[in-house]
């Protein structure tokens, strides 16, 4: 029994689940699958893939700005969908927009998750008053939208940072507004499987031993609650898109610098009404692309891994 | 011969289960706390290397005194003596340890007792890490392979995750691991009630040779009488969190006194009697939030006086056992129910 063979077994395994079946007989996950693996694969090797540098201000020339896409008569093919107001190409532009969309969702995700599970496991271990009191500072934040939470977050945060670090940490002051208005979520999924968890006969073997609560939330009950944490990460990812490229289009997000879809979005609703369709609408497009995309996996994930639905 | 000390000794054990309505609705519709009274005043010893079984129906309280035993739950009043040591109020967290690592538990349900996500080597062998038994890997892999050979399976199986194995092999898992840390007690509660009928007898032969060979002591929940007759030395019976008779196996199950032992023995299905005239008993088990006044079994007790509907009866000695019954003090009770013996399960 060499490892090649095990692996080619599990990978076998794979094919022939239930998950990769619903998986394959869903075209429109599948598609969205694609597209969504294009973006990112795109996004990560941005560098390879655009013509132009949109972040090497020495390399713009004012003399392209303005540029309509290729199919318009005054169109180049150096700048295949246009130019916004300071020549950056637009589709140079949307890849590394999108790469920082991306970013900023991943790690507003995985922050928020971070927080809303060990909140969420801590709530239903420990119970009591203890989950009453984080239960009920969720529901609070439930109330509002979450787009105003990180609104008020990002404002907050600009109030306390000195001037010169804003610009610099511009875009960890929005993964962490963003992070913060998306952790009831994952606290209230991750208490409710604990507390199913906590009432299994293997944690009550696991408090025979003797070992601390914190090792039992960790080893035991952490890896068989993760199921559903992964599903509302993955629709959270789509939120998290939107909620960053609506900071940035209301201009308390990503700097006009180093623009985000939301940034230039922002900068092309200026020049909307002047002809200059392009800079917002294929960055628009791009962004709805990606995130119906990244949510039609989350939706069959989450029905994918209902076994109430299977 | 002098009397063996008792391994364990419960004495008054009682826990309620809180089940009131919230604050808000108590405090804006003028609801009551409420308790629900799992156990109440539950006392019996157990010696060295017995089996010692408590019978009773769904929601008697019987799994309740056995999380009682080892401190899932704390317990509200009583004390739990384990080797002459009050382990009911913990004193250090040494000796806590000591009496973690000694008293082991084997689960209902093989289903939910051992964790999906790890592997049958990590289960079994968690205890003795978690104790500090052996530190280094390969001579701890050699003991959960011994372990595993113990319970019949091979030590191959070790590198399986649980979902690989059928019902009665997790319980054997579930055997292992508890008695990876060397304990002299095992609470076993219902361990086979979620078996089919051949595994069980597997099962129940195994724990029977378990406790042969290395001088176990059982704590043995069960609604199976049959099962109880099988593996007990001491029975007892509880009603609604109390403890209606304690004797030991033999003359409880030919001489059962109190009206309710009768009852279980006689809803029995046996062979010889097909198609006999049960006098089926009226009622249900009583609501524990709301127990009736005096004895909790009067509403459904043939044998019920004024008496017993007020005072509720107190466990007393009767020549073999103790039983907690008003008719039987006063001799109420017609005698000479001799009940055949049951038939010995084969091993």
């Amino acid at each position: 029994m060499s490892t090649l063979v095990r692996t080619r077994e599990s990978l076998y395994r794979i094919i022939d689940s239930d998950i990769f079946y619903s998986f394959r007989s869903s075209p429109v996950t599948v598609g969205a699958a694609i597209v969504t693996l294009i973006l990112v694969l795109g996004a990560i090797f941005a560098p390879l893939v655009t013509p132009h540098d949109p972040y090497d201000l020495e390399a713009l020339n004012l003399m392209d700005a303005f540029n309509p896409p290729v199919w318009y008569e005054d169109g180049t093919w150096s700048f295949m969908l246009g130019t916004d107001d300071q020549g950056r190409g637009i589709l140079s532009a949307i890849v590394y927009g999108m790469r920082l969309s991306l970013w900023v969702g991943l790690v507003a995700v995985l922050f928020s998750g971070v927080i809303g599970v060990a909140l969420g496991l801590v709530a239903g271990y420990v119970g009591g008053n203890t989950d009453a009191v984080i239960m009920r500072v969720a529901e609070v934040q439930l109330t509002f939208p979450a787009i105003l939470i990180a609104l008020l977050i990002d404002g907050v945060l600009r109030g306390i940072l000195p001037p010169f670090m804003i610009e610099e940490l511009a875009i960890w002051v929005v993964i962490v507004s963003i992070g913060i208005s998306g952790w009831p979520q994952y606290a209230r999924t991750v208490r409710a499987s604990t507390i199913v968890e906590n009432n299994k006969e293997y944690v009550h073997a696991a408090v025979l031993t003797g070992i601390h609560p914190a090792m039992i939330m960790i080893r035991h009950v952490l890896p068989n609650v993760m199921g559903p944490v992964l599903v509302i990460a993955t629709i959270q990812l789509a939120i998290a898109i939107i909620n960053e490229a609506t900071l940035s289009f209301l201009g308390v997000g990503i700097p006009v610098t180093e623009p985000s879809l939301g940034t230039l979005l922002r900068v092309g609703n200026n020049f909307l009404f002047s002809g200059e369709w392009w800079i917002t609408v294929f960055p628009g497009v791009a962004l709805a692309l990606l995130v119906i995309a990244v949510n039609l996996v989350g939706d069959w994930m989450r029905d994918a891994f209902n076994p109430k639905l299977r | 011969m002098p009397e063996r000390q008792p391994l364990l000794r419960v004495e008054g054990l009682a826990h309620y289960f809180d089940v009131s309505p919230p604050l808000l609705n108590r405090v804006f519709e003028g609801k009551k706390r409420l308790f629900l009274k799992a156990v109440d005043d539950v006392s019996f010893h157990i010696k060295p290397g017995e089996t010692f079984a408590l019978v009773g129906e769904s929601g008697c309280g019987k799994s309740t005194v056995a999380r009682l035993i080892v401190r899932l739950y704390d317990p509200m009043r009583g004390t739990i003596e384990f080797e002459g040591q009050d382990i009911s109020h913990v004193e250090s967290r040494k000796d806590f340890l000591n009496f973690r690592r000694k008293a082991q538990m084997i689960f209902q349900d093989p289903y939910a007792s051992l964790n999906p996500r790890w592997r049958v080597r990590d289960i079994v062998g968690e205890p003795i890490r978690a104790f500090g038994l052996l530190k280094d890997g390969e001579t701890l892999d050699g003991r959960v392979g011994v372990l595993l050979n113990q319970v019949g399976l091979s030590p191959s199986d070790g590198d399986k995750y649980p979902h690989e194995f059928s019902g009665g092999q997790r319980q054997r898992i579930s055997i292992a691991r508890a008695l990876s840390s060397n304990p002299d007690f095992l609470v076993c509660d219902e361990p086979t009630s979620a078996l089919d009928v051949s595994v069980q007898a597997q099962i129940l032969n195994l724990m029977k040779q378990l406790q042969r060979d290395l001088g176990l002591t059982y704590l043995f929940i069960s609604h199976d009488l049959a099962v109880v007759y099988h593996m007990a030395d001491h029975v007892g019976v509880m009603y609604l969190g109390r403890l209606a008779e304690v004797a030991d196996s033999q003359s409880l199950f030919t001489r059962p006194r109190h009206p309710y032992t009768r009852l279980l023995l006689d809803a029995l299905p046996d062979l010889e009697n097909v198609g006999r005239e049960r006098t089926p008993v009226a009622g249900e088990v009583p609501n524990p939030i709301n127990p009736p006044p005096g004895c909790g079994f009067h509403p459904r007790c043939p044998f019920a006086s004024e008496r017993c509907r007020s005072e509720r009866p107190e466990l007393m000695a009767v020549d073999d056992g103790f039983v907690s019954c008003h008719a039987v003090e006063e001799g109420r009770m017609p005698e000479g129910i001799e009940l055949p013996p049951l038939a010995e399960t084969p091993d």
